[in-house]
Formats: structure tokens, sequence, C-alpha cells
């Protein structure tokens, strides 16, 4: 048998790397099982119709509206806001942790709101504008303050707190320091960005100082 | 979490026949803030969710004889947003802040937060509501209660009342509705929430087949009021201790007193001799301290959680000077 040059194991392992991300990876490798429940769960939905305004236990066809988009899914009542955004329509910005309402890392806006998406029901937000991460473009004012001021370490808490930070300015669009830093009592940065989240805040309502960081 | 079936009725009648006669059937969900981690943790497992936010009837702050009507699916935001409440109701509105999270303020409600479950993490981790072990030992009194109550332990239940709301609305002598297919009933705001002696007994008045549609204040006008929470962190946790205090006074002379003390009993624990002690007198440091230590002279603190009664007394003592102003 020929060697296979190592050349060649580069170029296979680019190809495969340029075509598959991590989470396409963990999708597929899921496809089978999702398949097989999707069929199961439609047969549930033909076999037992709603009685009145009574739906479920078994899934049930929801729309939910995000970032301005109708999006139509097959889910169970029990599952939550974060769950069927994450796992059904692979909206990934919205981050799972402490999935118990403390963290503030799955913060999207409901309604305009900030809630926690880990303890929402997605049957809840039937009939709502959802917003999520995905939503905001990076040219926004608040996403180039965090970047500016470097308002995050590992990043994972910060869709988050873009969200809540979102909703606080719409509220209140020329906060001052210290209603800053009482207004994130529902978001953790387990890295300890307070001070450059709250930097980021005040200069997106262009009452900060600017950052250090140069533009994007 | 276990599955169920969801139903979002438009009625409170349509909701009231949604609810079973015994726990277990059906969980009335409002803000869900609370009833979705029990269900994720398997400490409820309704076989019916029973979705309120529809029922246009529980919603809404009004004003009725002289006082407010809070409808069960006020948020915590819209009572802050209600200058009525801020202006005469104090005691209410810093408990309400207390609840530092936007995202809770946005979706919890005031009926949720007195209906919502103990935080004793006995309960929480799936040792049931008063955490004895097969033997009926108290897994609290043998093991880490730094949270626990320091009044009214000397039962089975350890744990103390999560609600935020419920101390301020004892002493501020509000009434609480609940309706059934049946009809409705009243029952005072201390009257609401009883400490369990079994295991078949909640902490709070509301049955199975009851929903809590309303909250009545009465008329604040010369009643001065204030609440103090003592806390370990600022934000994302309950309070060790509070206290929420309601004066009805005469020029600077204390009328009558009612003083209700949060998060140190398995309900809000009111404080008789601390009122009397107050009787007559003007709010002084010494005098709201006097109160304070009134307070907690019948403490019985258990293994790791005497310094709440420091906590307790303080809490008594600044919520009675924050009130006088």
């Amino acid at each position: 048998m020929r060697p296979v040059s190592s050349n060649k194991i580069c170029e296979v392992s680019k190809k495969t790397k340029a075509r598959v991300s991590r989470r396409g990876f963990i999708r597929g490798v899921g496809i089978g099982g999702g398949a097989l429940g999707t069929g199961i769960l439609e047969r549930e939905v033909l076999a037992a119709p709603p009685a009145g305004n009574l739906l479920g236990p078994g899934a049930v066809p929801l729309t939910l509206t995000v970032n301005g988009k109708p999006q139509q899914l097959v889910v169970e009542p029990r599952v939550t806001l974060l769950d069927a955004l994450r796992n059904q329509l692979h909206i990934t910005g919205a981050k799972p942790n402490c999935d118990r309402g403390t963290c503030g890392s799955c913060t999207v806006l409901v309604g305009g709101k900030a809630v926690y998406a880990c303890s929402m029901l997605a049957i809840e937000a039937r009939g709502k504008s959802i917003e999520t991460i995905e939503g905001v473009p990076a040219s926004d004012p608040l996403v180039a303050a965090f970047v500016h001021q470097d308002g995050l370490q590992c990043g994972f808490c910060t869709p988050g707190f873009v969200m809540a930070a979102k909703a606080y300015l719409k509220r209140n669009a020329k906060p001052t320091e210290a209603e800053v830093a009482a207004a994130f009592g529902g978001n953790i940065c387990r890295c300890g960005a307070y001070v450059p989240i709250r930097k980021a805040v005040l200069d997106a309502a262009g009452r900060g100082k600017g950052g250090k960081n140069a533009r994007i | 979490m276990q599955s169920f079936a969801y139903a979002s009725p438009a009625t409170l009648s349509e909701a009231l026949a949604l609810l079973g006669a015994e726990w277990g059937e059906a969980d009335v969900l409002a803000g869900g803030s609370d009833l979705i981690s029990l269900m994720k943790d398997y400490l409820h497992t309704p076989q019916r969710v029973v979705d309120i936010k529809g029922i246009r009837e529980l919603g809404g702050i009004r004003k009725s004889g002289g006082g407010l009507r809070l409808g069960a699916l006020v948020t915590f935001d819209e009572l802050l947003e209600n200058s009525a409440v801020r202006a005469d109701y104090p005691a209410l509105a810093a408990a309400a802040r207390g609840v530092s999270s936007p995202q809770i303020r946005n979706v919890g409600t005031v009926g949720g937060d007195l209906c919502q479950r103990p935080r004793c993490w006995y309960f929480r981790t799936g040792h049931g509501l008063l955490a004895r072990d097969g033997g009926g030992r108290s897994l609290v009194a043998e093991g880490d209660n730094r949270y626990h109550a320091i009044f009214g332990n000397q039962g089975a239940a350890k744990f103390v009342s999560a609600s935020s709301l419920g101390p301020a609305l004892a002493a501020l002598g509000a009434r609480i509705k609940l309706a059934s297919s049946s009809g409705t009933r009243e029952v005072t705001a201390e009257q609401f929430f009883l400490t369990p002696e079994n295991d078949r007994q909640r902490e709070i008045a509301l049955r199975p087949n009851e929903i809590l549609t309303e909250i009545l204040l009465p008329p604040a006008r010369g009643v001065r009021n204030a609440t103090y929470e003592v806390r370990q962190r600022e934000a994302l946790d309950w309070p060790l201790a509070t206290a929420s205090v309601a004066l009805r006074m005469k020029g600077k002379t204390v009328e009558s007193a009612r003083i209700v003390m949060g998060h140190v009993a398995p309900t809000p624990w009111a404080a008789p001799e601390a009122e009397r002690s107050l009787a007559g007198k003007t709010v002084t440091p010494e005098t709201a301290g006097e109160a304070g230590q009134a307070a907690v002279a019948g403490a019985t603190p258990l293994s790791r959680n005497a310094y709440k009664v420091q906590l307790a007394r303080t809490a008594v003592k600044r919520a009675l000077l924050a009130a006088a102003g």
C-alpha cells in the first residue's frame, strides 16, 4: 500500500474543517434520532387533536416570530423558549447556563421586554415579537461599545448582557453611572467584566468616555 | 420536565374548570419564574398547566374603597411604575424593588410572588418541604440551616417563606381574594401563609382548585410604612432578613404599629411585642432599637443561623427609622 502523503492528509482535513462547523457536526450526528422523533411527534399531533384550548402533552405546531421572521416549529408544551430557539430553530445566540432564571445568559426580548428564555415556555411566546442577539447587527452602537470597552472575557454572558442592555436603554436612553450600575441585577458575568460592561452601556448611551480599543 | 397539557383560558371560570381537586393535577402558570424551575427539577409534575396570563380581569391596578386593588397578574415592574404604589405604599415598592433582576420584574407577578414555593435547599433538591429522613428526623436541624428559620421552627417546618411582598402586605393589612368554581373567599395576608405540619399540607392557604385573583390594599392615609432588607448580595438572591412596618401616627407619636419580619420563619412573622413597645412613643434610634430587640426576643435559631437574629433586629430598627422619616 502506498503511504498517503502528509500533504494530502492536510488537504483533506482543511476541506473538512471548511465544510463542517462544530455545531453543524453535532447537529448532523443528531439527525437520525431527530428525524425519527419528528415522525412520532407528528403522528401524535394527528392522533390527538387538541380539545378546546388544551394543547399537548404531545407536540403541537407553533409559529414564533423571531427577529421579525415567522418561524414554524412543532414542540411539546414543556419545551422552553430557549430550547426551542436553540434546538429547533438553531438560533443559538441565547445561551443556556443556569437554566433556572438566574444568570441571564439566555436573555432575549419578548414584546420588547428582557426575559429569561429558559424560564418561559415556547408556547407562551406565540404571537409575540421575539428578539435575539442574532437580530442585533455588528454595526449596532451597543455591540461596538462592548468591543471598544472590552466588555467581556470569555464572552458566554455577552449575548444576554447586550439584550438586557438593549431593553434597558430603550426605557432609559440617558442613564447615569449609578443607574447603569443598578440596572443589570439580572445578569451574571463569571469573568467579572462588570466595569467595562457598565462603561460600554454608558458609551452606547452617549454618556461614556469611549474605550481603548480601535473602532471596528 | 415531565410533559403536560397546556391551556390558555381567556376567562377565570374557564381557568377554574381546568384545575384539579388535588395538588399535582394542575398548576397555574403566570410569570413562570418559579413554576418552570420547579417542573424542571420534577418537584412539580402537573398533568395540566393553566396559563392565566390571557385573563384580562386578573390584571391591572385600580383604586378601590380608598385603597388599591392589585390584579394577581400585575408584574413587579407594573407595581413599581405605579405612582400611587410608590407614593402611598413605599413598604410594598421597596419589597418589589428588592427583586433586583429586571428580567424577573418584567414577568414575575404579585400573585406568583405569594404562591412561589420556599427556597429551602433540601426542598429544592427533592427532600420534601419538611425535609425529613426515613426515620422522620429533620435534615435541616442536623444539616446546613444557615438560611433557615429563626422563628416558628419548633415544628416540622424549618424553611422560610420566600415571598418578597408577603411581609409588606401583612404589615399594610392587605386582603387576598381566592376564587374557585364554587365561589370566592378572602383571607388576610397573614392568614394566607401557613406553617405546614405534615407532608400533605402546603405553606399557603390556596387550595388546589383555587386561583389567587387579587390583592386589596387598605387606604394608606396617615400610615407611614417602609421595608428594610438585609442582603448578602445586592442582586440575584433573596434577602437574609427583612422587616416591613406600618405606623399609624398622631403627629410625631405612634398610635399603633404593625411590624412583620420576612425570611425568618415559614411565614411572614409578626412581632406583637415590638408593636406594643412603640405605642405612644416617638420613633427615635433608641425606641426603634428597643422595638428591634423586642422583635427578636423570642427567636429560636438553629445550629448555624443565630447570625440572622442580629440581622432581623437591625432590619426592624432600620425599617422603623425609614418609615418615621
